[in-house]
């Protein structure tokens, strides 16, 4: 195993405890804003799909790496959108 | 590491610093809104910095970087137009959307990515699959949320042995790609059987466990994510896949516990389709009593205290701004009105609270669970509109498919007005005592129509006294 692997690994345990943590805090009235604010966060998927533009070279690579770009953009545009207008209905109160 | 490469890494710190931030700043009404606004901040300078290294670094092809723009440009379009205009009640499978096409992305990077030894192959192979079970399972139950697929348990003949055997096939496939460099036309196999085992696990369940088969596709997109992330070599990817994969597994949990079942249970599905006894929890065909909209409203206007009980049957009829409007006239009659929310009350977590934060139902009023029950025993009138399963006190006794589930305690209330279609089953199958009971009396019609005909008589009767 890589030490690079190793260091990844860590990160990726670390994130799952914060994640645990702070969520656990969340009180049962914001959890459908919360799941689509996190639903959001994973549309950080499309800095993959950037990365990914540098290696593809074939057509076929051109057309998967559009659908991903699709799909992630519409996740984390979307996601954000959604959950910033619920949860301006949650504010709007006096 | 070159001082860019720094700034790089240093930039990607920040910003999974302000994912946390914002999702921290969710636990309280106040600060939520700030809190998704900062997380969107990172978000957007995470996508800025990636264009800038991909300019710098210069490999890309120009077709890519067209199919890329292109791509993310008509994405972002749709997921805006979407969320604008997606009704409240509609926002479980806008959600449940949103979740499929992430994670289809997740899993199209490892397909995409050149294969490159043992540690890309892994996690590349779990990529494909939990990406793709995401994708295929999540569009699923989309589409049973939005009523375009029966929402009902839909058993596919041998639905089983086919999940299993697409299991076994993408586990050979996966150990060929691993074990034995296997051509990355592997992947796309593993990736075909993933999106059939997605759909044929998610077909059998029922429209009423969604709250967590939807957390639950929540956190595996999380997790195909952050595999993603492994792939790439890419922290932004791990630290914000591992963040959601926890928000999922917790809401998972706490949906789970609260419809008093198991995760397993729910994904091997069929509720209510298997073979089990019919149960009888004592109360029988005992009669139950019936009342006038006039008499009942008549009753919620005497009373001092009114809990609001909304369910599934809100939901289903849209009716949270009738709801909304009959709290708001008996408020200004002097009474003391709340609402007692269960956590699985409408189709997502928390649903039922956006709902009537829709409706502008002051957020002081929505209580939860455990905030509602000491109230009920101080209660003039508990109104339960279209919630079941959550209020029926056999919960409290062993032996019954609700045993130990976590209910309202309305039936503890000085008298019940129950809103409701029919003296139908809920999603457990048995009878609910709750409407056997003396103090409680039905009210039957859908629940907007009934609210409607309540409010109308509230006023009249306001009307007729002054």
């Amino acid at each position: 195993m890589s030490p690079l692997l190793m260091a990844d690994l860590t990160v990726f345990v670390l994130a799952l405890l914060v994640g645990f943590e702070v969520i656990s805090k969340v009180p049962a009235t914001l959890h459908t804003p919360l799941m689509s604010g996190a639903n959001a966060i994973h549309g950080v998927v499309v800095v993959g799909v950037m990365l990914l533009a540098a290696d593809v070279v074939t057509t076929g690579g051109y057309a998967l790496l559009f659908v991903a770009a699709f799909g992630a953009a519409m996740n984390v545009a979307g996601g954000y959108a959604v959950t910033d207008r619920m949860l301006a209905m949650f504010r709007s109160r006096p | 590491m070159s001082a860019v490469d720094t700034v790089v890494h240093l930039v990607y710190l920040a910003c999974a610093t302000s994912f946390v931030l914002g999702l921290h700043l969710m636990n309280a009404p106040a600060t939520a809104r700030r809190g998704n606004r900062i997380s969107a901040a990172g978000m957007a300078v995470a996508i800025a910095t990636t264009a800038v290294v991909l300019a710098r670094d210069g490999s890309a092809r120009s077709d890519a970087v067209a199919a890329l723009v292109a791509g993310a440009g008509a994405g972002a379009v749709a997921g805006l137009i979407a969320a604008r205009r997606v009704r409240m009640t509609a926002m479980p499978q806008l959600v449940s959307l949103f979740n499929a096409v992430g994670g289809g992305a997740a899993a199209l990077i490892a397909l995409g990515e050149p294969a490159g030894g043992t540690r890309a192959a892994v996690t590349g192979v779990l990529d494909v699959l939990i990406g793709a079970v995401t994708f295929s399972g999540s569009l699923v139950a989309s589409g049973k949320l939005a009523g375009r697929i029966p929402g009902g348990p839909i058993v596919v003949p041998v639905g089983r042995a086919i999940t299993a055997l697409t299991g076994v096939a993408a586990v050979a496939l996966a150990v060929l790609v691993v074990g034995f460099d296997a051509p990355s036309a592997a992947l796309y196999g593993i990736a075909g059987c993933a999106l059939a085992a997605g759909v044929l696990l998610t077909l059998p369940i029922g429209g009423a466990d969604m709250p967590v088969v939807i957390s639950l596709l929540n956190a595996c997109t999380g997790t195909a994510v952050a595999m993603a992330g492994f792939v790439l070599e890419s922290t932004p990817l791990i630290i914000a896949g591992g963040l959601v994969g926890a928000a999922g597994a917790i809401l998972t949990k706490l949906m789970a516990d609260a419809m008093n079942r198991s995760i397993g249970s729910i994904i091997a599905g069929g509720y209510g389709t298997s073979d089990a006894v019919a149960v009888t929890t004592g109360a029988g065909s005992a009669p139950v009593r019936e009342i006038t909209a006039d008499d009942a409203a008549i009753q919620l206007a005497y009373a001092s205290r009114v809990v609001i009980v909304p369910g599934y049957g809100l939901a289903a009829a849209q009716a949270q701004h009738e709801a909304v409007a009959l709290a708001e006239a008996l408020t200004e009659r002097g009474v003391d009105v709340s609402y007692a929310i269960h956590p699985v009350a409408g189709r997502m977590p928390g649903h039922m609270n956006v709902l009537l934060a829709e409706a502008n139902a002051p957020y002081e009023q929505l209580r939860d669970l455990d905030e509602s029950n000491p109230e009920f025993a101080r209660t003039d009138v508990a109104l339960v509109v279209g919630a079941n399963d959550v209020t029926n006190p056999a919960a409290r006794r062993p032996g019954n498919p609700v045993s130990g589930m976590p209910i309202l305690d309305v039936d503890k209330a000085h008298s019940v007005i129950v809103l409701k279609r029919s003296l139908g089953h809920g999603y457990a199958g048995i009878d609910n005592e709750l409407y056997t009971t003396p103090q409680t009396a039905m009210l039957f019609g859908d629940a907007k129509a009934s609210l409607t005909a309540l409010l109308d008589a509230v006023h009249v009767y306001a009307e007729g006294r002054s």
